[in-house]
């Protein structure tokens, strides 16, 4: 089925836009790099229509990679109905943030740079996707990694910028040794890091074994997915452009995590300790980055801790078993972040960059679409009926609730602060009077179209696509029946969330600053992010400075490495000073040294021959 | 060997070659240097072809074909330096050229 296409597609845009960019005009340079994504989009489609049903995997090989006695590696793609959702949400948001970024990086330099950085994503997501093993997937894994790097630092030039993206490869890394460790044990138990063999073996495993590679593989999945304790990447992470902040750090990357999670779920339910590890984790990052995200004042970091947040619901939903539910949300948090990212964007794009909450306000009239587009959005995160936000929402709580009712209960407090920062920042921004000093001025239809089309998605994706009816094969199947007590309890404090939010910020202006001043302790707490960067910072990161700066450099490498290389240098300066002297330019004394020396050779050899003797 | 002695070959090229050693070591001009440096080739030369005669073995002969070659290659090659030095110099003294000294 050339399944290979559809990588291949963005990484010939990525090497032509990359090497010959320069020299192209901004219309070759669009043509490029849309074409070739629109084209593996396109691709996509066709070989999902051929494969039809996707009853089983459908397994390509193209050839060994790396053959070292019975351990084979293979360059294997291979798509199942998990792999057709995502080839589906990475290639159709990729295309739709693509053509968005023609009008956003319209007047930003390097702009071949960005469109080959971003097919260079493209490329490795899908390889990412399509991997038929660990190792596969870890080379997708990796490279977005990379891309989502140069992406962060895109604007090169600010100190911050490049700050964040070293963040974000660092405490990626951590993650990625634990997702090594985790291959290194499946290699160790099963042989083979190919899917089908691991997951059909599993079953047959210790729990235990089990047990410790689901931990590993959670490690790596919590440094690509932002959940705690590596979720302090993504929130610096918007230092980059915006459409990247909806392509990697809100619709693709960030989800991979989730996926890599889902697609070892073999595993996973052979280790429930793991994957109450999991559920954990998810439901305490949902709440967390839900708090922080109430009250921060850039607009890009209120839907960063956003994106935090449902990717902890994301995980929550896998962890509680119910793993269809978990891409069901990652489907429909595609639609809805993206757009919401988007729409940031368009805001900001109106505003000539201004980030801040506080120097907007009344954009409504003078920014209509982006308006309405971005409140379609937020209805669909805030979890109103029927928009695309309530159907996975409601499946992973309701899975929640079946499994532990107090996930259920956290999970809905988290609902209600859900819609509660996501209406903030629409309040703040469109409703009433203007606070800033630029002239707002509408976006291009290239940025409009892709949000309309978005805002189409987040409305009527979850009604659409019924993403656990069609991953029934593959996992376990979610609870029948719809339980009303549940799902009408998280619908009303998500719209209460709403109200308030409608009330401190367009009712009564006044009241947060009131509400702040009462509870000033735990206002300050988190408007600081509960200083986790600064614990961050006095617990590893200034420890590993001072050692390196105090240890590692003054000690190791001054005294030590230079010390001996030095010296060797200084010795060889002095004896070569001594010799110097034998130099002395005069050519008779060198005949002189000659003949004392052929002298000493033959009395030398007449004593070792009388020594013979 | 009837008539002049094995030694008396010997004795002639070491005489030769110590005429060739002093004039290398206490003439200036570079052109009695070279010369010094031949005749120390043929000193050596000559008691390769006593030897080889004495001991009825053709190694000798040949060894000094290459002595012979050898001088003949390093005669065209010092004459020629010793032809640019001059020009460039216009001095034959050994001791002046020194330029590589420090």
């Amino acid at each position: 089925m050339q399944l290979w296409l559809i990588p291949v597609f963005p990484l010939a845009g990525f090497l032509l836009n990359g090497i010959l960019g320069r020299r192209f005009s901004k219309t070759v340079i669009n043509a490029i790099a849309i074409g070739s994504v629109l084209l593996s989009f396109v691709w996509v489609l066709k070989t999902l229509a051929a494969l039809g049903e996707l009853n089983t995997a459908h397994v390509e090989r193209y050839y060994t990679w790396i053959a070292s006695g019975d351990f084979h590696v293979g360059m294997d793609f291979s798509v199942d109905r998990l792999t057709a959702i995502m080839l589906l949400v990475v290639t159709g948001i990729g295309s739709l943030i693509h053509i968005y970024s023609i009008g956003y990086m319209a007047h930003e330099e390097g702009y071949y740079r960005f469109f080959a950085y971003l097919n260079l994503f493209m490329f490795f997501m899908l390889i990412l996707v399509l991997g038929a093993n660990y190792l596969v997937l870890f080379i997708g894994w990796e490279g977005v990694g990379l891309c989502s790097y140069l992406l962060i630092g895109f604007y090169f030039t600010k100190k911050f910028a490049t700050d964040a993206g070293n963040k974000a490869f660092i405490v990626n890394r951590i993650g990625d040794f634990g997702f090594s460790l985790a291959m290194f044990l499946i290699v160790v138990n099963f042989g083979t890091l190919d899917f089908g063999t691991v997951f059909a073996g599993a079953a047959a495993k210790p729990e235990a074994t089990l047990t410790a590679i689901a931990f590993l593989l959670l490690v790596g999945a919590c440094g690509k997915s932002a959940q705690i304790p590596l979720y302090v990447w993504l929130p610096d992470a918007m230092a980059g452009p915006t459409p990247v902040s909806a392509l990697i750090h809100a619709a693709t990357m960030v989800t991979a995590g989730v996926y890599m999670v889902a697609r070892s779920a073999a595993i996973y339910t052979h280790a429930p300790a793991a994957l109450e590890a999991v559920a954990i984790i998810g439901l305490l990052t949902a709440f967390f980055a839900a708090t922080i995200g109430l009250l921060q004042n850039d607009i890009k970091k209120v839907f960063a801790y956003s994106t935090v947040s449902q990717l902890g619901y994301m995980f929550l939903g896998a962890g509680v078993g119910a793993f269809s539910a978990g891409i069901y949300h990652l489907v429909t948090h595609a639609f809805f972040k993206a757009l919401l990212f988007l729409g940031a964007g368009s805001v900001i794009h109106a505003l000539g960059g201004e980030q801040d909450l506080r120097n907007m306000g009344g954009l409504r009239k003078k920014i209509p679409w982006t308006f309405w587009t971005v409140l379609c959005a937020a209805v669909a995160i805030a979890g109103v009926p029927p928009f695309a936000g309530f159907y996975s929402k409601d499946a992973i709580l309701l899975a929640a609730d079946r499994h532990a009712p107090w996930m259920y209960w956290v999970a809905v407090i988290t609902a209600g602060m859900t819609a509660f920062y996501v209406f903030r920042a629409i309040f703040l921004a469109f409703f009433g009077a203007y606070r800033g000093k630029a002239h707002p001025h509408e976006s291009p239809f290239v940025m409009i179209g892709p949000l309309v089309v978005l805002a189409a998605l987040s409305l009527a994706g979850g009604y659409l696509f019924k993403v656990p009816e069609y991953l029934s094969p593959l996992f376990p199947p979610l609870a029948e029946g719809a339980d009303l007590g549940p799902m009408v309890i998280s619908v009303a404090v998500g719209l209460a969330g709403i109200a308030l939010a409608w009330l401190f910020y367009v009712a009564r202006p006044g009241l947060p600053e009131s509400l702040a001043a009462n509870c000033s302790g735990l206002y300050k707490l988190i408007y600081n992010k509960y200083f986790v960067d600064e614990i961050y910072d006095a617990a590893v990161v200034n420890p590993v400075v001072a050692g390196s700066r105090e240890v590692l450099w003054k000690g190791v490498d001054a005294a030590l490495i230079d010390g001996t290389v030095n010296g060797a240098g200084t010795v060889s300066k002095g004896v070569g000073g001594l010799l110097q002297r034998l130099q002395s330019g005069n050519i008779r004394s060198y005949a002189v040294w000659v003949l004392l020396g052929s002298v000493l050779v033959l009395v030398a050899m007449g004593l070792a021959a009388g020594g013979i003797r | 060997m009837t008539g002049v002695p094995l030694s008396w070959y010997l004795i002639l090229s070491a005489v030769l070659f110590a005429l060739g050693v002093s004039g290398f070591l206490f003439r200036r001009n570079i052109i009695t240097v070279f010369m010094s440096i031949e005749l120390m080739l043929n000193a050596v030369n000559l008691s390769f072809i006593t030897f080889s005669y004495q001991l009825k073995q053709v190694n000798g002969h040949i060894y000094s074909f290459f002595v012979m070659v050898v001088a003949a290659a390093e005669a065209a090659v010092g004459l020629a330096i010793i032809l640019t030095v001059f020009r460039n110099r216009s001095t034959l003294n050994i001791d002046d050229v020194s330029t590589m000294k420090n």
